[in-house]
């Protein structure tokens, strides 16, 4: 009963007719497409973006410090200062299954770096082999991070952040090479690969140079740990695991478990999962933002199509006189105003994703980019902006569409 | 085949009621010719509109081919009007952005012909208006008559038993109103019941019956040719 031919026919000859009208329509609808789309598409970069910034520190991971007690316990007065040991590590894993990860680790700040006749005044860092997952300290090419064997043996090697090795080394290859750390010599076995870094509670990776913990406490004599970090098997126990993380050093170290302030811990994850939290909501306002764009061009659809009816009653009311039902009017009608949205919307996602590919193939290095990242548009986002479109072209065309469907052809026959 | 009994239509306009039609009883029998004439306003159009189904009597019964009109509902109501009515209107409605074909078929579309079927009728009846080399003109592109022709054909594309036409010449020269005239003989005479509303009381003495009407009352009902 509903010829799409005929229909479309209709749709044609009353694009040549006004032409203007429908025109600004599909502009409106296109702008509203692209602007929800890029609005979303930004949203989106700016999400996955923060993740790898996020991922730089680490992900997932837990910082632990020392501190001072607060509370009297067992006899002990408060004040007491609470400091790391090597063995706690171990110590805790043993203790809480839970942790997939916990290392210890060592600074020191301000160590002379010599390679022939350069000299820098370097963040030492003693770590463990454990920091490749945790903490996102990945060889590049040709190049290792610290093992086990380094920690067994406390080999004098150096595993260089790829900032500090461009001052050092410039282009040259330092793999093999020798670096006196103090006047020590160590050999370099690798390189960290360059990662976007965010946040961090020792300075940024790069300009590190690390050294196995264990070394580190042979070389410096340091008797204390500077911190310790761990990372749980799944991240939702990350606050059951800190708890049990007071409750085992309580034992170790004499302290109340609920005294806070006997230890310090850092969950990164929680940060995390706020910032996603704080994304999904920016996420949102975009998208409402970009909704709201996108409806005003919808009022425009809904105009386009009440004027058009208004001129088109006679039409309405010569086929109705020969046989046309109601419903064939109100999908006529509906089907014409689907058919704007769908172009308006066709063009203005083509045109989207033409834009955010090229923002893609933009060959600058910026830090707003690094940052923001840049706009992809995902086909989640596609699917969003669809659905959207076809609620709001059967909106739009509905209303003028049952308008059309209740004229009354003996009043619209009537008059000339 | 068509008995109004009683029959009244009161069009209302803000609080003003206006009864264009009053208690108006008539039957018309199938195969028959009829002019119904009366002075401007007296109710002709307004009696077409309910005859072709596009309008309900206010009050009264209408019934057609034994069925009660006043019970159908707008569905079936429509389909009355596209396969046992055909309408020709003084202004000839047709589609303004359709070629002759496009507006024959028309109805045949909302009949779900198939589109052979379409195809076949369309030219026969283009063939029997002589429109047979205007079938891809534009209404603007063809003449008043031919335009009343094109509608014509289109009145008849799904065989209809009735033929409502409106002042059918109301908007021709004496020449090409003749031609539609001869035309609605012919229907006649291939069995159709043709209604026949005009102000040219030569064209209404052409016809079995005349009747007239006058402030929305039939005034006068015979003279059988
Ligand atoms: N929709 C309407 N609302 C109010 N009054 C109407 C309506 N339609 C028709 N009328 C009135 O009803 C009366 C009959 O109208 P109708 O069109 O049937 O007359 P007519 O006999 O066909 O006249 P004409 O020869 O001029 O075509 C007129 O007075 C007209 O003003
Ligand atoms: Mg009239």
């Amino acid at each position: 009963m509903i010829n799409f031919a005929t229909v479309y026919n209709v749709f044609i000859r009353d694009f040549h007719k006004q032409k203007k009208r429908i025109t600004l329509t599909l502009l409106a609808l296109g702008w509203g497409t692209i602007s929800i789309m890029l609005l979303l598409g930004f949203g989106e970069g700016l999400h996955t973006q923060l993740s790898i910034n996020q991922k730089g520190m680490g992900d997932e991971i837990s910082i632990l410090w020392g501190g001072q007690t607060t509370i009297p316990f067992k006899g002990l007065g408060k004040g007491r200062h609470i400091h790391l040991f090597k063995e706690d590590p171990a110590y805790l894993k043993k203790r809480i299954p839970e942790l997939r990860y916990i290392a210890g680790e060592y600074h020191r700040w301000g160590a002379a770096v010599k390679y022939g006749d350069k000299i820098l005044s370097e963040h030492i860092n003693g770590i463990a082999p454990e920091f490749e997952m945790m903490r996102a300290h990945i060889p590049m090419m040709g190049g290792r991070m610290i093992n086990e064997l380094d920690m067994q043996l406390k080999r004098r090697v150096a595993f260089l952040g790829d900032g500090f090795k461009e001052r050092l080394f410039g282009d040259e290859d330092p793999i093999g090479k020798q670096i006196f750390i103090n006047g020590m010599p160590f050999m370099v076995i690798g390189v960290m690969q360059e990662k976007m870094q965010m946040s961090s509670y020792s300075g940024s990776d790069e300009d590190k140079v690390s050294i196995p913990a264990t070394t580190f406490q042979t070389v410096f004599g340091d008797r204390y740990l500077d911190n310790i970090v761990y990372q749980p098997w799944d991240v939702d126990n990350m606050k059951s695991v800190e708890r049990q993380v007071y409750e085992a050093m309580g034992v170790r170290y004499k302290f109340d478990p609920n005294d806070e302030r006997a230890l310090q811990i850092w969950d990164t994850a929680e940060g995390a999962r706020e910032f996603n939290n704080m994304l999904t909501g920016i996420n949102i306002f975009l998208g409402f933002i970009g909704s709201l764009t996108l409806l005003i061009a919808g009022v425009g659809v809904a105009n386009i199509m009440y004027v058009s009816i208004k001129e088109r009653t006679r039409e309405i009311g010569i086929k109705m006189a020969v046989g046309a039902r109601r419903s064939y009017i109100l999908f006529q009608f509906l089907i014409e105003a689907l058919l704007i949205t769908f172009f308006g919307g066709l063009g203005g996602m083509s045109i989207s994703y033409i834009l955010t590919e090229a923002f893609k193939r933009i060959p600058i290095e910026s830090e707003v980019l690094d940052f923001m990242g840049r706009p992809t548009i995902s086909l989640e986002i596609g699917l969003i902006v669809v659905s959207i479109l076809g609620i709001m072209g059967i909106i739009s065309g509905l209303f003028p569409a049952m308008k059309a469907a209740s004229v009354n052809p003996v009043e619209s026959l009537r008059h000339e | 085949m068509i008995d109004l009994c009683k029959v009244t239509k009161t069009y209302i306009t803000g609080t003003v009621e206006f009864k264009a039609l009053k208690d108006i009883d008539l039957q018309i029998d199938r195969g028959e010719f009829v002019a119904i004439v009366g002075p401007s306003g007296s109710g002709k159009s307004t009696l077409m509109n309910l005859l072709g189904c596009l309008d309900v009597p206010t009050s009264g019964e209408y019934r057609l081919e034994g069925h009660s009109v006043n019970k159908l509902t707008s569905n079936q109501l429509a389909d009355i009007r596209n396969t046992k009515i055909g309408f020709v209107f003084q202004a000839f409605n047709l589609l303004p952005y359709a070629t002759s074909y496009e507006n024959i078929e028309v109805p045949l579309l909302f009949a779900k012909v198939s589109a052979k079927k379409r195809r076949d009728r369309i030219l026969e009846l283009l063939a029997l208006v002589g429109l047979a080399d205007k079938l891809n003109n534009k209404p603007t592109e063809l003449s008043g008559g031919e335009m009343q022709r094109v509608a014509i054909a289109r009145a008849l594309a799904n065989d209809p038993d009735i033929i409502l036409a409106d002042e059918p010449t109301g908007n021709l020269d004496s020449k090409s109103g003749t031609a539609i005239i001869e035309m609605f003989h012919q229907m006649w005479k291939s069995g159709k019941t043709i209604i026949l509303i005009t102000h040219d009381m030569k064209l209404a003495d052409q016809t079995q019956r005349i009747i007239r009407l006058k402030d929305g009352a039939i005034d006068g009902n015979g003279n059988l040719a």
